[in-house]
């Protein structure tokens, strides 16, 4: 799960990372009245879980209340590529003296946590990496241990940063580390992490990823995003049903077993498409294993609920899953969603573990949308075909 | 022969006792494999009966293994009881430790991993993993032993159904082992792992690499090939209609920014020689003509 910036600068604060005084707002007058008490100079900041709304004119400063309510104007609705900013952080301006980079993230090569300090804050650290390596300190975090004082201060010191600030950067990079390993953070990072004329450090932004494993430990609910419309809407209905949907652009609706299996039959829907008529997948379904008569009338729902859906792909492997389960399911989910409308061709295949079971029970059923097709080749073949028809 | 799981490997069952736990001890079994024990806390002194035998159910992996002198154990308890069951097996000295759970924290695989690395002693394949099998040996986790059989093919995957597409296309062939090493962004063995493993393995003639989106393992992958690997080897990646910043599924899979594509996976691949299939079946064709051409 992405955080939004307020949301991972309220973990910081309860971490004791510094951060300045700010407000949510969702409308412009939300803004006016934040601004009016955090009194001063502010700064009205879209949240957008994307890099780049700075370039994209989603930072504005506002020096009082009455230009925050017309700068938070601007920003709330805009659109930053793909997301829209439904609300703004009205934030008290802070001047940078310096500006440093932090974070913690997952190194999966290594299989450990990784740390990464710079003195070059507010730019894009994949290009201090590439153009100013000496500026950026790399070092494995030993995950029984953690980040104490000690690593710390060898963090600060090894990524350039002056004397004069290691032992406030190095106490925040200590906070930090307790934001990624107490909150089961998968990334956390600062950038910039400012330091102001009078020596204080304080995170100025904070991008902060939770592992969705590890929610069964926390309490989570105060980050849940609100119910969304379209495809978003459709995402949320299908994580309350168990089902793991993803919206894609194209006609052919896909289900299967496993998400190897699934986003494989994507690619060759895909590769169909290109010689029928260029339709493409509408979405990622994965049933997971042991597909009930309810998931797959789940699963055929929510994927007929797409109103670009022309043609529907069905494609299990049964490895533990049995086929004439799932043939059961297919069966009885028409049947559920007999009165519903349904007009568009559902192209199965199955095989595997009782596949001819499977298929019997298809041939019994000789239901007049679904058509057999005996390899996942041939049925993406017929599945782009029928949606470009 | 085999990686990493033979006919002579005594398999212990930690969870034996939950529903899925005994399934697929019940297919473990039937699968030829050597299935010695079972691990619950607290339930040391039970047994469960399977179609014609009792096993016994032991409170530590410790004890069991001592008692039985199980070499593998494979993890079926929930994900918030994961780690504390794999640190056990590891401090147990069990040599191979197959964790199929899936959702646990990464957190807690990183931790347990740290220390399976400091102990020096346990190969951990998973989490969030099928296991692997060795058709007409044994097989350690879900993978169902009835789609393929023994061969000379050593199989790698992040992907459990791609794993079974595979193997099931190519059950003429059959397979050394098929190893399923888990969709999650961080795990224990890797496609490296494995390839050396077959690289290795006498019983071993070609090998088949099957990788997704996200990360860089496949990338990785290629340069070890180049570099160590001398069997030939067909590569399948998935994910090639894949969206930017959307996960597909696996925890792992998703592309961010320019890295982790599939296409990416692919050029790498290829620009070591190794083939790569467009389609699990093309995939097959491929090693099929490639075993072919050698015999």
């Amino acid at each position: 799960m992405d955080l939004y910036e307020y949301q991972a600068k309220q973990l910081f604060a309860r971490h004791g990372v510094p951060v300045p005084p700010g407000r949510v707002a969702a409308t412009p007058e939300e803004a006016r009245s934040a601004a009016t008490e955090l009194a001063g100079p502010t700064v009205i900041k879209a949240q957008v879980k994307t890099g780049g709304r700075g370039k994209a004119g989603g930072v504005r400063p506002a020096p009082g209340p009455a230009s925050a309510h017309t700068e938070a104007a601007k920003v709330l609705g805009m659109d930053i590529k793909g997301h829209t900013a439904e609300t703004v952080l009205v934030e008290r301006a802070t001047v940078a003296f310096e500006e440093y980079y932090a974070a913690y993230l997952v190194d999966r090569a290594n299989k450990t946590f990784l740390a990464m300090v710079s003195s070059e804050g507010g730019m894009d650290i994949e290009e201090v990496a590439a153009t100013r390596p000496e500026a950026l300190a790399m070092m494995p975090v030993d995950p029984a241990r953690g980040v104490d004082a000690e690593t710390a201060g060898l963090l600060a010191a090894r990524a350039g940063l002056p004397a004069e600030v290691h032992a406030a950067v190095a106490d925040v990079l200590v906070r930090l580390w307790r934001v990624m390993a107490e909150e089961d953070a998968l990334l956390v990072e600062v950038n910039p992490l400012a330091c102001t004329q009078d020596g204080r450090v304080l995170a100025l932004d904070g991008k902060v990823t939770l592992d969705d494993n590890a929610a069964f430990r926390h309490d989570r609910d105060a980050f849940a995003d609100a119910p969304a419309g379209g495809s978003a809407g459709l995402e949320a209905r299908a994580a309350s049903r168990g089902l793991n949907y993803v919206k894609l652009d194209g006609e052919v609706g896909v289900i299967g077993n496993g998400a190897g299996l699934v986003m494989s039959t994507l690619d060759v829907v895909a590769y169909a498409g290109e010689s029928a008529g260029g339709a493409r997948p509408a979405n990622f379904l994965d049933i997971g294993g042991g597909a009930s008569a309810q998931v797959m009338a789940d699963a055929l729902e929510i994927v007929l609920s797409d109103p670009d859906v022309r043609a529907v792909l069905v494609n299990v492997f049964g490895g533990i899953t049995a086929c004439d389960a799932v043939a059961n399911g297919i069966v009885s989910a028409l049947e559920m969603l007999g009165d519903r409308g349904l007009r568009h061709p559902i192209v199965v295949r199955l095989d595997g573990n009782n596949a001819e079971a499977g298929l019997a029970v298809l041939d019994a059923a000789r239901h007049p949308l679904v058509r057999v097709v005996p390899t996942m080749d041939a049925a993406a073949e017929l599945a782009a075909r029928l949606a470009a028809a | 022969m085999a990686v990493f799981l033979t006919k002579d490997s005594k398999v212990l069952v930690q969870g034996m006792t939950g529903a899925e736990g005994a399934r697929h001890t019940a297919r473990m079994l039937a699968a030829g494999t050597e299935v010695v024990a079972g691990v619950t806390p607290g339930k040391g002194g039970q047994a469960v009966d399977f179609a014609d035998r009792r096993l016994p159910v032991f409170g530590t992996v410790a004890e069991a293994a001592e008692r039985t002198g199980a070499d593998v154990s494979v993890v079926f308890v929930p994900p918030r009881f994961t780690r504390s069951a794999v640190e056990e097996a590891i401090d147990a000295g069990i040599g191979l430790c197959v964790v199929i759970t899936e959702g646990v924290p990464v957190h807690d695989t990183i931790r347990f991993l740290a220390r399976a690395r400091a102990a020096g002693t346990t190969r951990v394949i998973g989490p969030n993993c099928p296991g692997l099998i060795s058709p007409g040996q044994a097989s350690a986790g879900i993978i169902p032993a009835d789609i393929t059989t023994a061969g000379r093919i050593g199989l790698v995957s992040k992907s459990g159904t791609l794993t079974y597409q595979l193997m099931y296309e190519l059950r003429d062939v059959g397979f050394s082992t098929a190893v399923g090493i888990g969709g999650d962004p961080v795990i224990g063995t890797t496609h490296i792992d494995a390839l050396e493993a077959f690289q290795a393995d006498p019983g071993t003639d070609a090998i088949v690499m099957i990788g997704e989106i996200g990360g860089d393992a496949e990338e990785r992958a290629a340069a070890y090939i180049e570099e160590r690997v001398t069997k030939p080897v067909v590569a399948y990646v998935a994910g090639f209609t894949a969206p930017e910043g959307k996960t597909m599924g696996h925890a792992g899979a998703i592309v961010s920014g320019s890295a982790g594509t599939a296409q990416a996976k692919k050029e790498a691949l290829e620009k070591v020689g190794v083939r790569v299939g467009k389609t699990p079946s093309e995939t097959a064709r491929l090693m099929r003509e490639l075993l072919g051409a050698r015999s």
